[in-house]
């Protein structure tokens, strides 16, 4: 996955809430088996008529907003379905971070596996930053720093478990983490398991 | 202090605990399917890994398939591509698997429990949100992404932040033709699509002991209309007699020996919730939705919103919003709306009880004049016993269409969608924007209240259709 350190962006601003992965991404793209280039499939009912043509309006396509890194949304961002066409979606788009009050709990867990920060921050807080974006303000996200800043102003501090943020900063991926540095104890563990609840151990040709 | 059922669903699958408060859990059983697995496979092969435990899992098409000419090859060729993949993924890795033509073949929340790979106090991980499901067995079962997927096969384990607590207690028993889709339906609209977030929620009290196994999976899978990842109720002599001698349980003294430790799962008496809700099973009405978010649901003789008289600018804009796209007018009765379609399946409403009561509403009567209804259930063993109990034939009889097992209209990625601007009654669990199909409308309800609405043609209070006292 690509590390995120830092950015610097316009940020889109679309203040609904529950703003669901059918909308992000909808479920008769999830037929594609690839996991790259899905950005043209992002919000593609919105952004596009029933005839595949351009809706006016939509904010994602007007200039500075489709060069956008940023996405801030309303409560619930990525709730329903766990789709992570929805992550790849946004990011191959070229969003980096979504500022939410909160995320769908799942939605929230694959944007960690591909480098997407989610960040939540209480609800007033976010219609505020909403309004900066929307007067064109540029948004700055330091990782290392842990720092949000808002046309050079710190507004927020990133606070994500340490575990999260090496994640992100490093890029690393995951299987090969639990397998270095845990694969020890998931045998341990799974021994002991094995002798508690036997019937959780089917025969290979169950 | 004593404990939840979720702490120690939680305790005894921690390997470790990280610095940060996250944990590593052990992963007892993988469900897989044929959309979400693709990518997760490729990932696995590219660092030339192989699953850690090829016997933990049990695969299964349901997503993509089709519901009708099953004895010809899938017409559409990316779902046939994708059903195809899957075939080969769990042959290459020697995953159990139960093919298309299968009679085991469905619905992954359906065949789970149905074949005994549910288990009570086991971790259970599928690339579905509505895994939730499992969790009316006592089991900690959660949804997870395509990546995470790839983690669990390779490690038989992920990490995870423990969740907060909250029990809904049900009080009181619900009146007839009051089912557990209406009490779910209930609580999300006050809580909220999001109000159970970061919580893992137990369903309890005395109308949930009453339940039976299909009505607290109905329950269970709704959780995550709530936001909440996982919904739980706790094992009891209705869940181990739901379990006992399906195929994949333990037998004999195993079982006996399994039960033995199922006991002790349940909440203790002194265990404390994060938070508490009461909700009375007694006063829940018949409900449906007439918006773009499960939260959007009201009992049946109540009418659609008017913006103008709510005060929260966000809360009117998304009423606007959604009652626009619904083809709705504020304030008109939910009973005067027409309907095209109706569907009744999915894995929040496809078991046989669910089919049994649709077709005691169904029976004698007949589907109302340009409705298009299909039933499908949510497996090939549900399909068959329905058959064998005459169901089918009822439904057959009223005019409604008898599929083959799968996810059809819930998601519509099989052909099974509405045109634009149609509108369905629908058994599923979500009513957003373009889930049936693009432009689609949906009205979610329980299987009772889809069948009234397929017999008058329009939202309609089951109680008045069958001489019930409303």
């Amino acid at each position: 996955m690509t590390p995120f350190v830092a950015i610097e962006s316009h940020a889109a601003f679309m203040p609904e809430r529950n703003i669901d992965t059918d909308a992000i991404y909808p479920a008769r793209y999830l037929l594609l088996m690839e996991r790259d280039g899905l950005g043209r499939y992002l919000f593609h009912d919105r952004r596009f008529t029933a005839q595949g043509q351009p809706a006016p309006g939509f904010i994602l396509d007007q200039p500075p907003f489709s060069q956008a890194k940023i996405l801030i949304a309303g409560a619930g961002f990525g709730c329903g379905s766990s789709r992570e066409q929805a992550v790849w979606a946004l990011t191959d788009f070229g969003i980096r971070c979504v500022i939410a009050p909160d995320f769908g709990e799942i939605f929230a867990g694959n944007a960690l596996k591909n480098g997407l920060l989610t960040l939540a921050l209480p609800e007033e807080i976010v219609m505020r930053l909403g309004a900066a974006a929307e007067q064109g303000a540029l948004f700055s996200v330091d990782l290392e720093t842990r720092l949000l800043s808002v046309a050079g102003d710190k507004v927020a501090s990133i606070d994500l478990p340490d575990g999260q943020r090496t994640a992100l900063l490093n890029g690393w991926d995951e299987t090969d983490v639990i397998l270095r540095e845990k694969g020890d104890a998931i045998a341990a563990f799974e021994a002991l398991h094995r002798e508690q609840q036997p019937w959780l151990f089917r025969e290979p040709s169950a | 202090m004593g404990r939840t059922l979720y702490d120690k669903l939680w305790s005894s699958h921690v390997i470790c605990d990280y610095d940060d408060g996250s944990s590593l859990l052990y992963v007892d059983g993988h469900l897989l399917h044929e959309v979400s697995t693709p990518q997760s496979f490729v990932a696995l092969e590219q660092k030339n890994r192989t699953p850690h435990r090829a016997d933990s899992s049990l695969a299964v098409p349901d997503h993509a398939v089709p519901t009708v000419d099953r004895h010809l090859p899938i017409a559409d060729p990316m779902a046939r591509a994708q059903t195809q993949r899957l075939v080969e993924n769990v042959a290459r890795h020697k995953i159990p698997f139960i093919p298309l033509h299968d009679r085991r073949q469905g619905i992954v929340h359906v065949i789970g429990p149905e074949q005994g790979f549910t288990l009570p106090g086991m971790t259970l991980a599928c690339g579905d949100s509505h895994t939730s499901t499992h969790g009316a067995f006592g089991a900690l079962a959660f949804g997870i992404g395509a990546s995470e997927c790839g983690i669990v096969m390779a490690t038989q384990a992920i990490r995870q932040q423990r969740a907060r607590t909250m029990r809904v207690n049900i009080v009181g028993q619900p009146h007839p033709f009051i089912t557990a889709k209406d009490i779910a339906l209930a609580l999300i609209a006050r809580i909220g699509a999001n109000g159970a977030a970061g919580h893992a929620v137990e369903y309890a009290g005395p109308a949930i002991s009453a339940m039976s196994m299909a009505e607290r999976m109905t329950l269970c899978n709704m959780s995550i209309e709530a936001g909440a990842r996982v919904g739980l109720v706790a094992p009891d002599e209705t869940t181990f007699t739901y379990v006992e001698g399906r195929p994949m349980a333990p037998k004999g003294a195993m079982f006996d020996r399994a039960v033995t430790y199922w006991r002790t799962l349940p909440s203790d008496p002194d265990a404390v919730f994060d938070s508490e809700i009461t909700l009375d099973a007694g006063e829940v009405e018949p409900f449906v939705t007439w918006g773009t978010s499960p939260e959007d649901a009201l009992p049946i003789g109540a009418r659609a919103p008017d913006p103008e008289t709510e005060s929260v600018l966000a809360r009117r804009q998304r009423q606007i919003r959604a009652l626009a796209y619904m083809g709705l007018h504020p304030g008109m009765p939910l009973e005067s709306i027409g309907i095209d379609v109706v569907f009744i399946g999915s894995c929040t409403n496809s078991r046989l009880e669910d089919l049994r009561a649709a077709a005691s509403v169904v029976a004698g009567r007949h589907v109302a004049e340009g409705v298009k209804a299909i039933v499908v259930p949510g497996s090939g063993l549900v399909r068959e016993q329905a058959e064998q109990e005459g169901i089918a034939a009822v439904f057959r009889e009223a005019g409604f269409e008898w599929r083959e097992p799968g996810c059809s209209m819930c998601v519509g990625m099989n052909g099974d969608t509405l045109a634009p601007g149609q509108r369905s009654a629908s058994t599923s669990n979500r009513n957003f924007e373009g889930r049936q199909g693009v432009g689609g409308r949906t009205h979610l309800m329980s299987p009772v209240m889809a069948a009234a609405a397929a017999v008058t043609g329009r939202l309609t209070d089951v109680r008045k259709l069958m001489g019930s006292n409303a």
